[in-house]
């Protein structure tokens, strides 16, 4: 469990356009170790789906990588050349997309579709191969998968569909999965599925997976640690349990205190007041200082570092420094860490979100 | 599909019922008769000649006359061209018009495929900028003109070809170059709009987060879904190539079907103009059909059924 597969340095990422230069990405670091899953949250915009992409290579021509390091295995991906990258793609590291509806080639059938990418890495026989896809197809619960095979996407529901894009990810045995909001574009019940789908392949596969996602719900259920994402930047990480139960920074707050819970009843449900900064022209201080009611002077003048809280858990804001006024979290946050503290003198801690998830 | 076929095989003999009645009645308002042109005749020959050809008779029952001789398959006998049945005047001309037809076609749509799909490969550079240019040419600049100037730059001064007239295959290039413009202008500009939206669609992406190449991306995923709507245009192209041609088959004197279309119609010729019109009527639906039917071929979300709708 410790050996980190991927890690990400300093990471910086720009993006020109015509209105000027979007700092979509600015240093982010982060590790990823054999076989857990690490969760990337954050509203729209907040860089996710960059700092994935740029892991696959997969960036848009205006995109450009001012400085940091990706490295697979101690190998950076940024140094590669196109050749090596796309030896890696589909092969150690894959990738699902968040719309199975149009992630599918609608021309092409889904056995062939399942078999390729055996086909562009591994030196495998035609026949071998598409024996190989049913098999996978078996796998992530496609009925009647030999004879499924030679029919196209259309004829296929959305849930099998995201099934059949898992298949596609997972048949080389990827080191490295990226799942990118695999989840967002399906009904409730599927989402579960899915997410029971996944956590099954990774136990079965101990691929590391990479989990990108702005629902809450979906985090609790799969990801062993997460990391929070705002403006470009990660600003708390930890395990899952100490982003849920003993969140520090304002925004998680923030992001869990808007997450329905079963019990909210007719109160309205809490949001964040405010929109994300505007990266074509970052603000000096903390990004999220304009939208933080616990903001301070500093917030607005220095970013803040990341403040250690435990081993495995930190968080970039100001109110953790030794000198910072004692504030307390909002009321939804207060009662995720009453509820902690009892989680651990019970001496199990457990994750009550997964359950109401798959029920 | 072979009900589909039936069903639409059916309509089509209905349309040219509707095409042939309408040309009928539209053709008798032109001004003029068949004679008008021969000063010599004298009002006794003309009557002779009218008695003869039933063109004394009301129209209706010239109508009705018509439609029964073509339900026995009897295209009647032109007034001009040396007295010859109208079908195997159409027989003898169709082959250098289909010829320079189907020779503009290939040579075109392939072009057009190959120049709109790298285009839409270089999006937004010079070759994009280049192949812009071409196409607003190819579509702006009519046939005749581009014969015109074929004619004088490859075989006027260059003496590369033959300028005009029927002597073998050689003659067939220029008349096939000129009418190659407008489809492969068509087919590039179509090409190219469509290939930018499925390189940008969610599958080419999955194609390479697979490990394809840029161009294994393109040979597998990209060609074949571009060319669905493509296709729809090709049809309908190719029947305007083959029964448009007539002006290029009068720059260049080939005696081909659509030279004879004009001057049947210059001369009042009744039996041709109605034949002609009935053939490339029939040509156009033919094209449309095999389109939907490649439709179906290339398009596994496409089933052709017999029921409105499906």
């Amino acid at each position: 469990m410790s050996q980190n597969i991927l890690e990400v340095k300093n990471l910086k990422i720009n993006f020109s356009t015509f209105a000027g230069t979007v700092q979509a990405i600015r240093n982010v670091s982060f590790d990823l170790r054999k076989g857990e899953t690490l969760a990337i949250v954050g509203e729209s915009g907040s860089g996710k789906s960059v700092t994935t992409r740029s892991i696959m290579g997969l960036l848009a021509s205006n995109a450009q990588i001012k400085s940091g390091e990706i490295k697979f295995k101690g190998q950076d991906l940024l140094k590669e050349s196109a050749k090596e990258m796309d030896h890696h793609r589909g092969n150690d590291i894959s990738m699902i997309f968040q719309d199975p509806m149009t992630s599918l080639d609608p021309t092409m059938t889904i056995g062939k579709q399942v078999a390729e990418p055996l086909l562009i890495h591994g030196k495998i026989s035609k026949e071998n191969a598409l024996k190989r896809a049913q098999e996978v197809l078996e796998l992530v619960g496609i009925p009647n998968a030999r004879a499924r095979m030679k029919d196209y996407p259309h004829q296929f529901s959305g849930g099998q569909r995201q099934r059949i894009v898992i298949a596609i990810a997972i048949v080389n045995y990827p080191e490295i999965l990226i799942a990118d909001e695999p989840t967002t574009a399906l009904d409730v019940t599927v989402q579960a599925q899915i997410i029971d789908l996944m956590r099954e392949l990774q136990e079965k596969l101990e691929t590391s997976i990479i989990f990108i996602t702005h629902d809450l719900g979906v985090v609790a259920g799969i990801a062993d640690r997460v990391a929070v994402m705002y403006a470009g930047k990660i600003v708390e990480y930890g395990t899952v349990d100490e982003i849920f139960y003993e969140p520090r920074h304002p925004y998680t707050w923030g992001l869990l205190s808007s997450m329905p819970t079963l019990d909210i009843g007719s109160h309205k449900l809490a949001s964040i007041p405010g929109t994300p900064p505007d990266l074509l022209d970052p603000p000096q201080g903390d990004a999220f200082a304009a939208r933080n009611p616990y903001a301070m002077n500093i917030d607005f003048q220095a970013q803040p570092p990341f403040f250690q809280v435990s081993e495995t858990h930190y968080a970039a804001t100001w109110l953790l420094h030794p000198d910072a006024p004692h504030v307390d979290p909002p009321a939804a946050i207060q009662r995720r860490f009453a509820e902690y503290q009892k989680l651990l003198q019970a001496g199990q801690v457990e994750n009550p979100i997964e359950g109401s998830l798959n029920e | 599909m072979t009900k589909y076929i039936l069903k639409r095989i059916f309509y089509m003999i209905i349309t040219l019922f509707i095409v042939a009645s309408v040309t009928f009645f539209m053709m008798k308002l032109m001004p003029g008769t068949p004679f008008t042109n021969q000063e010599k005749l004298s009002p006794a020959q003309l009557k002779i000649m009218n008695e003869q050809y039933g063109l004394n008779k009301p129209l209706w029952q010239q109508y009705l006359i018509y439609l029964g001789n073509l339900l026995h398959g009897d295209f009647g006998t032109s007034f001009q061209f040396n007295n010859q049945p109208v079908l195997s005047l159409i027989m003898t001309r169709l082959q250098p018009s289909l010829l320079i037809g189907a020779q503009a076609m290939i040579l075109g749509s392939i072009l057009g495929i190959l120049l709109g799909a790298v285009a839409a490969m270089n999006k937004n550079n010079w070759i994009d900028s280049l192949a812009t240019f071409v196409s607003i040419v190819g579509i702006s600049v009519p046939s005749f003109v581009a014969g015109v100037m074929l004619q004088f730059y490859l075989a006027f001064k260059w003496h590369l070809f033959p300028i005009a007239l029927w002597n073998g295959w050689e003659s067939s290039i220029l008349p096939s170059l000129a009418l190659a413009f407008s489809p492969l202008a068509q087919t590039a500009r179509f090409m190219r709009t469509e290939m930018v939206d499925v390189l940008n669609s969610d599958y080419i992406e999955l194609s390479k987060a697979k490990g394809n190449t840029r161009w294994q991306t393109v040979v597998k995923h990209t060609l074949r879904n571009s060319l669905i709507p493509v296709i729809t245009i090709l049809g309908p192209l190719t029947a305007n190539i083959l029964t448009g041609s007539l002006v290029v088959e009068n720059i260049f004197s080939i005696p081909g079907i659509g030279e004879q279309f004009v001057k049947s119609i210059m001369t009042n010729d009744y039996p041709t103009i109605m034949g002609l019109t009935i053939f490339y009527s029939l040509l156009f639906m033919i094209m449309l059909l095999i389109t939907d039917i490649l439709y179906s071929l290339i398009d596994p979300r496409i089933r052709l059924t017999s029921k409105e709708g499906n």
